[in-house]
């Protein structure tokens, strides 16, 4: 399968490897995957990681070990919106829990798991920096905090009604 | 409030611009630096402040700046740690997010100290609005010649580039931070040779922490010797505390060191108090490293002194009774949290966070994880306890990088301060129903 | 420079490690899982070698705060190091081993490298006769990577040897590490061969059970066949290895291990599966096993000569 990327991706990946010397260019790696990994709808197959090898001039193989290290790529297909809810220490005592069992009754799929109709994956993460503003999570770029049961309906009717009546 | 010197325009409207930010005093210092000093006077002015990381180590900053191999003609490099992953801690993306330009002029600094012609700011991968924020301001700057070639005028040439990781609390750590800079899997390296000698590219490296850096301008406008007047003793200056927990006022609050740990909860200034009048019941005063104290040890040293906010205060009468500053996140427990639960999302951070480069840390933090799983879900037994502090004695010390001591001092000083926890509930074991699990026992990154 | 390891003194010179000293002493040798003196960057992840530094230096006597990796921490004159004679070590050791056996299948009975595993080594010396850890172990399916080689990963314990190899000894490094932390795995990720003139030395360097030679599995327990020294005349390597025989069948050929069980030269693939005929090779003698191998529980006993100064070679301080 032939992979193909966007002429803005191109250029941003060009943007991107200018920012290290040129003997450097693998460097660019974890930036790079993450600009091609929004083209790619969100996940990593193995033959765009191949491409992204051959555009940085590195082995297959030091991609794969690369994209499976770190918890932001993903090997597998994934919803439309990657819910990621905090799960750690400081969020756990302000009631993540709640939040976690909250988001799975209503998109009713548990942790880990993509609604049926690949709008929504639910997933439960470590600490991302926001403790004091907790319980919270985190779509794409976007945090959400002081999270409640009526922030939580909100947030899945504003991306969901976008794609499907159900939200 | 006490003296503000990092946030004290942090609500300023515009401040995040760059004329917003010279409004208010910005980018000073590179008139009275560029050109005026030499970059070992700045380096003095960091050492005469006292300044120590910010990071969580407490190592002195200038004292660090003077290991920098200078003997090679290979290009050195400042590399900035924004990967703020230890739980509690969130002050670094309060700068960056508020006032950008604060870091910038900061690593501009600290560069020209260390005589680095391009530097980078490592972000960790989910403060990616962070990162676009911190390059339009970077934008901003060089449109303004505060950086690139010939800094106004001076004859000083910086880039500033920034650099995402990509979900991995181990690329804190910074020669990990290296790795996955080079575009590697963020393994820690084997020390020596320090990254000071051979670090990013095999070049001369220094790394510091965002608040670090920061302070270096501070330093710089009001100079190293006033800067050492505030604080007590070797704890100089201010700290960005991060406050989280079961408080009235949770945030990031700009401390002087040396503020009394009891006035940091109960003042209205800070924390506020426990939220909804509740007891205090422990607190972790460092970031989920480092131990956790009941109430009595937390506010009053072990000789009967109240403890305050400094980093020898903190870590008075060693682990038996005292803990650490360490990069300053501050969590609070109210009487109804239940230890032997936050303990176990504890080690399940550091078990999800170990590189799995050697055996102690990759074994024994997966172990802790599923012994303090099975306690915190009534399948514990009497003898899991005493297990439990043969796992963590066999990791703490015996590691590659620190991240093994990082999972093993929580789980001791939790069994340490609240032994009668978890004796309880092994004695009487409350089975949690099935739906309240959020543990994924067989993780599996590969999949969402 | 002098170093003392258990009260034993030996002049070594600047840039040996405290492991290359006390393998130049011969007794009281720390165990290592992950060091391999022909690999470029290897040890230190294991932390079976663990040893404890009571002096630094003449110059600097203060101890070290914690305990180091014996293999990567070069010595300083007049340093002081402590193994079998600390009790911290012991404790270590035995975390360690501890540490590397829960998720391990421990299943020598049907491995091929039983009789000749560092790791069953290391646990007859300092593991606890009875698991702690009640836990499902963790598993993955066997797999081919390509026609000679198999993996079974449940049985790695990730020291990265096998990942060195590739890199420092073939053109193109196909496999690798995997996720992370305990879900670590060795893998090509996409099901790919391993397929080059010297993929076969990463058997031998795995210092246990999880890349075996296809073309030997199950044919016979090692303690059954008996080594001997043979070589020939190969384009690619040096040619000499140690052929493992089963009466008058070669069984396998691998390179000649020495006294730290590393391979003092690496072979090529086609001396390693394609000739096994005794008329392929000019046979030497038979090879020298060590004492407390099992294998020599079927043989005669050889003395083990110290390669001492092939060991100098290797270990030129960088
Ligand atoms: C596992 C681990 C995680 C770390 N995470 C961070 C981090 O997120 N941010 C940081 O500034 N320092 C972190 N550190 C500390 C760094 O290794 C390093 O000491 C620090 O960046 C030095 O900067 P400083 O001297 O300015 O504090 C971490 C250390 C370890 C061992
Ligand atoms: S201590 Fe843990 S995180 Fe650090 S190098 Fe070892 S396995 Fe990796
Ligand atoms: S397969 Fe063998 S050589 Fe490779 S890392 Fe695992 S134990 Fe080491
Ligand atoms: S613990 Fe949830 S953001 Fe830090
Ligand atoms: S042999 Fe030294 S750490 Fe493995």
């Amino acid at each position: 399968m032939d992979v193909h990327f966007s002429q803005e991706a191109l250029k941003e990946i060009n943007r991107i490897i200018a920012q290290y010397p040129k003997e450097r260019k693998n460097s660019a790696l974890l930036p790079v995957l993450h600009v091609v990994q929004k083209e790619t709808e969100g996940w990593l197959s193995p033959e765009t990681m191949d491409k992204v090898a051959s555009i940085l001039e590195i082995k297959p193989i030091e991609v794969y070990e690369v994209v499976t290290f770190y918890t932001m790529y993903f090997t597998k297909p994934v919803g439309k919106y990657v819910i990621e809810v905090c799960q750690t220490g400081p969020c756990m005592i302000c009631g993540s829990d709640h939040i976690i069992k909250y988001l799975e009754d209503k998109l009713g799929i548990k942790v880990g798991e993509t609604t049926p109709d690949n709008i929504f994956t639910l997933r439960a993460v470590e600490c991302l920096g926001a403790c004091g503003y907790a319980p919270m999570l985190q779509i794409g770029e976007q945090y959400y905090e002081h999270l409640t049961e009526e922030k939580l309906d909100q947030i899945i009717h504003e991306l969901g009604s976008k794609h499907s009546d159900k939200y | 409030m006490g003296l503000q010197l990092l946030l004290e325009h942090i609500n300023k409207p515009e401040i995040e611009t760059i004329d917003g930010y010279i409004k208010h005093g910005g980018y000073r210092t590179l008139d009275k630096v560029l050109g005026k000093m030499s970059p070992d006077e700045v380096t003095e002015e960091v050492k005469t402040a006292g300044l120590r990381g910010r990071g969580g180590a407490g190592f002195p900053t200038g004292l660090k700046w003077t290991f920098l191999d200078k003997s090679t003609d290979k290009p050195r490099y400042l590399l900035c740690n924004a990967d703020e992953s230890e739980p509690g801690t969130f002050k670094d993306r309060l700068i960056m997010q508020k006032i950008p330009h604060l870091l910038i002029e900061g690593m501009i600094l600290s560069s020209y100290a260390l005589g680095c012609r391009t530097s980078y700011i490592y972000i960790r991968g989910e403060y990616m609005f962070i990162l676009r924020i911190l390059e339009k301001a970077i934008k901003e700057a060089y449109a303004k010649g505060f950086l690139g070639e010939n800094i106004k005028g001076s004859g000083y040439s910086l880039d500033l580039y920034v650099h995402p990781g990509a979900g991995a609390y181990i690329c804190g750590e910074e020669t990990a931070l290296i790795e996955s800079l080079e575009g590697k899997r963020g393994n820690p390296r084997i020390k020596p040779p320090f990254p000071a000698v051979s670090g990013l590219w095999g070049c001369p490296t220094i790394v510091n922490n965002v608040e670090s850096i920061c302070t270096v301008v501070p330093i710089v406008n009001m100079s190293g010797a006033e800067y050492a007047k505030i604080g007590i003793g070797r704890s100089t200056g201010t700290k960005l505390i991060s406050a989280s927990g079961n408080i009235n006022k949770p945030g990031v609050y700009e401390i002087e060191l040396g503020l009394p740990v009891e006035e940091f909860i109960y003042s209205d200034e800070y924390c506020g108090g426990i939220k909804g009048g509740l007891e205090l019941k422990a607190c972790v005063p460092g970031g989920s490293s480092v131990p956790i104290l009941p109430k009595h040890l937390l506010l009053k040293e072990s000789n009967g002194n109240p403890r305050l906010m400094t980093y020898e205060s903190l870590s008075e009468g060693g682990f038996e009774t005292g803990s650490m500053l360490g990069s300053g996140g501050f969590i609070v427990y109210d009487e109804k949290q239940c230890i032997v639960k936050n303990t176990w999302t504890f080690a399940r951070f550091y078990h999800h966070e170990s590189c799995g480069q050697c055996s102690p840390c990759r074994e024994g933090t997966i172990w802790l994880d599923k012994v303090l799983y099975n306690i915190e879900h009534g399948l514990g037994k009497e003898s899991d306890i005493d297990l439990l502090w043969d796992i963590q004695h066999g990791i703490e010390g015996n590691t590659i990088c620190p991240l093994g001591d990082a999972a093993a001092w929580p789980v001791a000083a939790a069994i340490r301060h609240f032994r009668h926890e978890f004796e309880y509930h092994v004695r009487y074991p409350h089975r949690v129903k099935d739906e309240d699990h959020v543990y994924q026992p067989e993780m599996n990154y590969r999949t969402a | 420079m002098k170093v003392t390891i258990d009260d034993i003194s030996i002049e070594v010179p600047p840039g040996t490690t405290i492991l290359e000293a006390a393998r130049m002493i011969g007794e009281n040798v720390p165990p290592t899982m992950c060091y391999y003196s022909k690999l470029e960057g290897s040890g230190g992840k294991c932390r079976s070698c663990l040893v404890q530094v009571t002096k630094g230096s003449e110059k600097d006597p203060r101890p070290m705060p914690k305990l180091v990796a014996s293999c990567r921490t070069t010595v300083m004159d007049g340093m002081e190091v402590r193994n079998t004679t600390s009790p911290d070590v012991i404790s270590a050791r035995k975390s360690v081993t501890e540490f590397l056996l829960i998720n391990h299948p421990i299943d020598c009975p049907i491995c091929d490298q039983a009789g000749e595993c560092d790791l069953q080594d290391l646990s007859y010396e300092h593991g606890l006769s009875k698991s702690r850890y009640d836990f499902k172990k963790r598993v993955f399916e066997k797999i081919d990577i390509g026609d000679y080689i198999q993996m079974h990963m449940t049985r790695c314990i990730m020291c990265y040897r096998c990942v060195m190899v590739a890199d420092q000894l073939t053109p193109e490094r196909v496999h690798g590490v995997l996720n992370r932390g305990e879900a670590a795995e060795i893998s090509t990720y996409i099901k790919k061969a391993i397929d080059n003139e010297f993929s076969g030395n990463m058997i031998d360097v795995c210092p246990v059970g999880a890349l075996t030679d296809k073309t030997f599995r199950f044919k016979s327990r090692v303690w059954f066949t008996k080594p001997v020294y043979a070589h020939r005349d190969c384009k690619t390597c040096s040619g000499k290895v140690t052929l493992w025989y089963q009466g008058a069948e070669v069984l396998r050929v691998t390179g000649r291990k020495d006294r730290w069980h590393e391979v003092e030269e690496f072979i090529c693939n086609d001396c390693r599966f394609h000739k096994k005929d005794t008329a392929d090779w000019v046979i030497e003698s038979a090879a020298p096993v060590s004492r407390h191998s099992v294998i020599s529980q079927n043989h005669n006993v050889y003395e083990v000569p110290v390669v001492r100064k092939k060991l100098q070679e290797n270990n030129k301080p960088e």
